[in-house]
C-alpha cells in the first residue's frame, strides 16, 4: 500500500457552508453523475439547508427514489425526510421545450410571442436538439438563482458529447449573435424582399441565395421570421447567459467532478480538471464513485490464486490442517516437497466426495439438517470432532471458490488503484472523496442517503489500495 | 447482414469498444469495413491505438484473414463543407459562409443539421460506389450517440424534410432516411447487467420501433465470468472453513488464527457476489423478454487494448454477430 498523499474531500462543510450556493456535479456519461447530486441534495436539506436538485437526466428511477413520479420543469418538494425539519429538498428535470417557451412568453408581447411559439423552427429549436440542452440547463440555473427562494441549487450537467458543453453555451450563443450571419438572415425578413437586398454586398446576395436553394425557401423564410421575431430577446438572452457563467465563476460555486475508477471516466474526469481551471471556475474536488475494498486485503490475489489451487489439488493438500508454523508469505508447496505426503487412498477419497458435494448439498452431514439462517456464519460449529471427510471436501471446495473469488476482487482493487493513481500523478493537489460500490441501484431515499453518508465519510472502503 | 449497423448504449457501457469489435468482425476474411466515430471525442483512435483521427477515412486495422477496417471521425463542420462543394461546388462561398459564421450556425445552433450531416455522411459510405459498380465498404460501422438521444439522432432527417419542404436538403434528408429505415440498416443497443442500462435499454428499444427504426440486437458487454458456485453452499462449518483455508498454508486455522481471520471477510465477498449474480439473472430477464438475439461479451478484466479488441471481435464472429 502507498503513501497517500491525496488531500480529502470533505463534503459535510461543503455543503453546510452558508456560502455555498450552486454545486455543479459534472463527469463523463455512467458514473452515477445523478445519483450523486440527488444524495448530496437530500443530506444537505437533512442537515438543515433548502435545497434544490435540478436533475438534467430523465432517470425515472431516482425521481421514484424521492417519492415523486416523475420529474418535470417545476421544482417538486420531497416528502418524509430525516432531520430536525428545518431544511427542504425539492426536485426537477429540465424540459427544454417548456424552459425556451416560458423565456420567450416572458420576454416577448404576447403577438410576437405567439408568432414565434408557432413558427415551425422554433417548435424543432426548442425540442432539443444539439446545443439547445446546453443553454436551457444554464437559462434554468439562472432563474433559478434569481429565484432566491433556495439556499443552495445542485445541478447535474447534461449528458453531452462534451460534458462540459454548457461552458461554452454563452459563448456560442454570442458569436452567433455577433456575426454578421445572423444579420444576413435577418436582412430580408427586416426591411423586405429587393429593398433590403440592397444593402447587402454581392457576396451576401449570393449567400441567401445559396441557403435558399439549398434548405428550400419556406424554411429559409421561417428561419428569418424566427430570427426577426427573436431578434429583440437575443440581447436578454446573451445577457443572461453571460451573467450566468460569471455566477459559475464566483465564489458559492463549486463544482464536484464524478467519476468511477475506470480509465475513459478518469481520462475525462482529468479533462474536466483542466478545463475548469482553464475557465477559471472553482472545482472543490473529484468523486470517486464505485471504488471495490475488500476485508481480506492483506490475502494478496497471488496467494489467494495458488492457496485455490492447492485445495483443488487435493494430493498436495495437508489434510491436518495444521499450518500455524508455516511462516506469513510463504508460498505454498510445491508437489515435490516433503509435505505434500498424503497417500493415494486419501486422494480417492477426497475425490469421490468432491463430486458427491457437488451435485448438492446433499452430502452433508446429519448434524447440518435444520439449519435456521442458512447464512454460513450463522452456523458456527461447536462440535468439530463430528469431521467427516464430505464436510472437509465441501468445505475444500466452497475454500478454494472462495479463494477465486478473492482474487478476482484484488485484481480489481489494483486495476482501480492504478487508474486512479494515473489521476493523481496529473492532479495530486485535486481533494478526492470515495464511494465504495454497492451490489444494486438505488431505490428510496434510505439509499441515497446511504450514499450520502458514504460521500461524506469518504473513507476509503475497506482495503481499498 | 445489414451494411449499416449502427451501435448506440448507454455512456459508460463501452459502445465504442462494442463498435470497434464489431468492425473488426465484419472485416474479417477479406471484408472491408468502415468505422464512423461522431461523436468528435476519438474514442476510436484510442482503441486502435493511432493517432488522432482527421476527417479523413484512414485505415486503422487489418483483420484476421485480411480484411480491413477503416476509420472515420465526422466532424460536423468539416462534412458540411464537403457537402457544400461535392453537391453544389461552393469550394469559396463555402469558405465564406464559415466567415460569416454560417457553418457555427449550422453545425451548433440549427436544428439537426449537425445530425443531419453525421447521418448523411455514413449513409453516403453506405451507398458509395467504385468504379466497378462494387461498394467501396462491404460494412459500415457506427458508433452513435447513446440510448438516450439515438432515435431522435436518427430520426433528425424526417424532422429536417418536414421543415425543409422542397430543395437539396429535403431530398438529401429522404434519402438518408430511406436507408435508416430500411434492412440495410440495423441499430444495436449495448448494455450492462445492471439496473439503470437495461431500463434505458428496455426504453430506448421501444423508442426505436415507436419511430419505424430497425432493431438489430442486444449486446451485453462486460459480462463477469462466474467464479464460484452459486448460491455459495450454507452447510459447510467455519471451523471447516478454516481448516482447509490454513490447509491451502494461509495460516492457522484456531481462532484469531490467520485463516480463521479470513473466513469473515471471504464470506462477505461471497454475499456480495450473490447478491450482484441474482440481480444480473434479473436483468437478463428483462432483456431476454425483448424478444431480440441478445449476446453477452466477457469482461476483459486487464482493460481494452488491441488484442482484447481482437478477442471480442473473435468472439462476436462465434456468435454469429458478425
Amino acid at each position: 500500500m502507498t503513501l497517500d498523499p491525496v488531500p480529502a474531500l470533505n463534503v459535510d462543510p461543503l455543503i453546510d457552508d452558508p456560502t455555498t450556493r450552486i454545486i455543479v456535479c459534472c463527469g463523463a456519461g455512467g458514473v452515477g453523475k445523478t445519483t450523486t447530486a440527488a444524495a448530496l441534495g437530500l443530506r444537505a436539506a437533512e442537515r438543515g439547508r433548502k435545497v434544490v436538485v435540478l436533475t438534467i437526466d430523465p432517470a425515472r428511477r431516482l425521481a421514484q427514489s424521492m417519492g415523486i413520479d416523475s420529474l418535470d420543469n417545476i421544482p417538486r418538494r420531497v416528502k418524509d425526510l430525516d432531520g430536525d425539519g428545518a431544511g427542504e429538498l425539492h426536485a426537477m428535470m429540465l424540459d427544454m421545450k417548456r424552459t425556451f417557451d416560458e423565456i420567450v412568453e416572458a420576454h416577448a408581447d404576447p403577438e410576437r410571442a405567439e408568432a414565434i411559439l408557432n413558427n415551425p423552427f422554433y417548435q424543432s429549436l426548442s425540442a432539443g436538439f444539439a446545443g439547445t440542452q446546453e443553454y436551457m440547463a444554464m437559462e434554468k440555473l439562472g432563474q433559478l438563482r434569481a429565484r432566491d427562494e433556495w439556499d443552495l441549487i445542485i445541478v447535474d450537467t447534461p449528458p453531452s458529447r462534451s460534458a462540459l458543453d454548457f461552458l461554452d453555451a454563452p459563448k456560442n450563443l454570442g458569436s452567433f449573435l455577433d456575426g454578421k450571419f445572423i444579420r444576413v438572415l435577418m436582412a430580408p425578413a427586416k426591411v423586405g424582399g429587393r429593398a433590403g437586398m440592397k444593402f447587402l454586398n454581392v457576396g451576401m446576395s449570393v449567400m441567401t441565395g445559396t441557403l435558399g436553394k439549398l434548405l428550400g425557401g419556406q424554411f429559409l423564410k421561417d428561419v428569418q421570421t424566427f430570427v426577426a421575431a427573436m431578434d429583440t430577446m437575443f440581447g436578454g438572452f446573451r445577457t443572461r447567459a453571460d451573467a450566468t457563467y460569471q455566477l459559475l465563476q464566483a465564489p458559492g460555486t463549486a463544482f464536484l467532478v464524478v467519476a468511477a475508477p475506470e480509465r475513459d471516466a478518469l481520462r475525462e474526469a482529468a479533462y474536466f480538471v483542466e478545463r475548469l481551471a482553464a475557465e477559471e471556475m472553482p472545482l472543490a474536488g473529484l468523486v470517486l464513485n464505485r471504488v471495490h475494498g475488500s476485508g481480506a486485503a492483506r490475502l494478496s490475489a497471488e496467494r489467494a490464486l495458488a492457496a485455490a489451487e492447492n485445495l483443488a489439488e487435493p494430493r498436495i493438500v495437508d489434510q491436518d490442517g495444521g499450518k500455524e508454523e508455516r511462516e506469513q508469505g510463504q508460498l505454498p508447496d510445491s508437489p515435490d516437497s516433503p509435505d505434500s505426503t498424503a497417500d493415494a487412498a486419501d486422494t480417492a477419497d477426497t475425490a469421490s466426495t468432491v463430486s458427491a458435494a457437488s451435485s448438492g448439498s446433499t452430502a452433508s452431514s446429519g448434524s447440518t439438517a435444520s439449519s435456521g439462517s442458512g447464512r454460513p456464519d450463522a452456523r458456527v460449529s461447536a462440535d468439530s470432532s463430528a469431521d467427516t471427510s464430505a464436510d472437509t471436501s465441501g468445505a475444500q471446495q466452497l475454500a478454494a471458490g472462495l479463494l477465486r473469488l478473492h482474487a478476482e476482487r484484488m485484481q480489481l482493487l489494483a486495476r482501480e488503484q492504478r487508474t486512479r493513481d494515473r489521476f493523481t500523478a496529473l492532479h495530486p493537489e485535486v481533494p478526492v472523496t470515495e464511494v465504495a460500490a454497492l451490489p444494486g441501484d438505488v431505490h428510496d431515499l434510505a439509499g441515497l442517503r446511504d450514499i450520502g453518508d458514504r460521500l461524506a465519510s469518504g473513507d476509503r472502503p475497506a482495503g481499498a489500495a | 447482414m445489414s451494411r449499416l449497423q449502427v451501435v448506440s448504449g448507454k455512456g459508460g457501457t463501452g459502445k465504442t469498444t462494442v463498435a470497434a469489435a464489431l468492425a473488426l468482425a465484419l472485416a474479417t476474411e477479406g471484408k472491408r469495413t468502415l468505422l464512423v466515430e461522431v461523436e468528435g471525442r476519438q474514442g476510436i483512435a484510442q482503441l486502435f491505438e493511432a493517432e488522432a483521427l482527421p476527417y479523413e477515412e484512414r485505415k486503422v486495422a487489418v483483420a484476421p484473414g485480411g480484411g480491413e477496417v477503416f476509420a472515420l471521425a465526422i466532424d460536423a463542420e468539416l462534412a458540411l463543407l464537403d457537402y457544400l462543394q461535392m453537391f453544389y461546388r461552393l469550394g469559396s462561398a463555402g469558405r465564406a459562409l464559415k466567415k460569416l459564421g454560417a457553418v457555427d450556425f449550422a453545425t451548433t445552433i440549427a436544428p439537426g443539421v449537425r445530425d443531419v450531416l453525421l447521418t448523411g455522411k455514413a449513409c453516403e459510405a453506405v451507398r458509395r460506389k467504385d468504379k466497378k459498380g462494387r461498394y467501396v465498404y462491404d460494412y459500415v460501422v457506427m458508433d452513435a450517440p447513446p440510448t438516450g438521444r439515438i432515435t431522435r439522432f436518427l430520426n433528425v432527417n424526417d424532422e429536417v424534410a418536414g421543415l425543409a419542404k422542397i430543395g437539396p436538403i429535403h431530398n438529401q434528408a429522404q434519402a438518408v432516411m430511406r436507408v435508416l429505415k430500411s434492412p440495410e440498416t440495423a441499430v444495436h443497443l449495448v448494455t450492462l447487467l445492471e439496473e439503470m442500462p437495461v431500463q434505458e435499454t428496455v426504453d430506448g428499444i421501444g423508442e426505436l420501433r415507436d419511430a419505424g427504426l430497425p432493431v438489430g440486437r442486444v449486446l451485453v458487454n462486460m459480462v463477469r465470468p462466474s467464479v464460484v458456485d452459486v448460491p455459495v453452499p450454507t452447510d459447510v462449518r467455519r471451523t471447516d472453513l478454516a481448516k482447509a483455508l490454513s490447509s491451502a498454508g494461509l495460516g492457522g486455522a484456531r481462532k484469531g488464527g490467520l485463516a480463521e481471520q479470513l473466513v469473515d471477510p471471504l464470506l462477505a465477498q461471497a454475499a456480495e457476489y450473490e447478491e450482484r449474480v441474482a440481480l444480473e439473472h434479473g436483468q437478463r430477464g428483462l432483456l431476454t423478454e425483448l424478444g431480440l438475439p441478445v449476446h453477452e461479451l466477457e469482461l476483459l478484466t486487464e482493460g481494452i487494448d488491441l488484442a482484447g479488441l481482437y478477442r471480442l471481435a473473435t468472439d462476436l464472429r462465434k456468435q454469429g454477430v458478425a
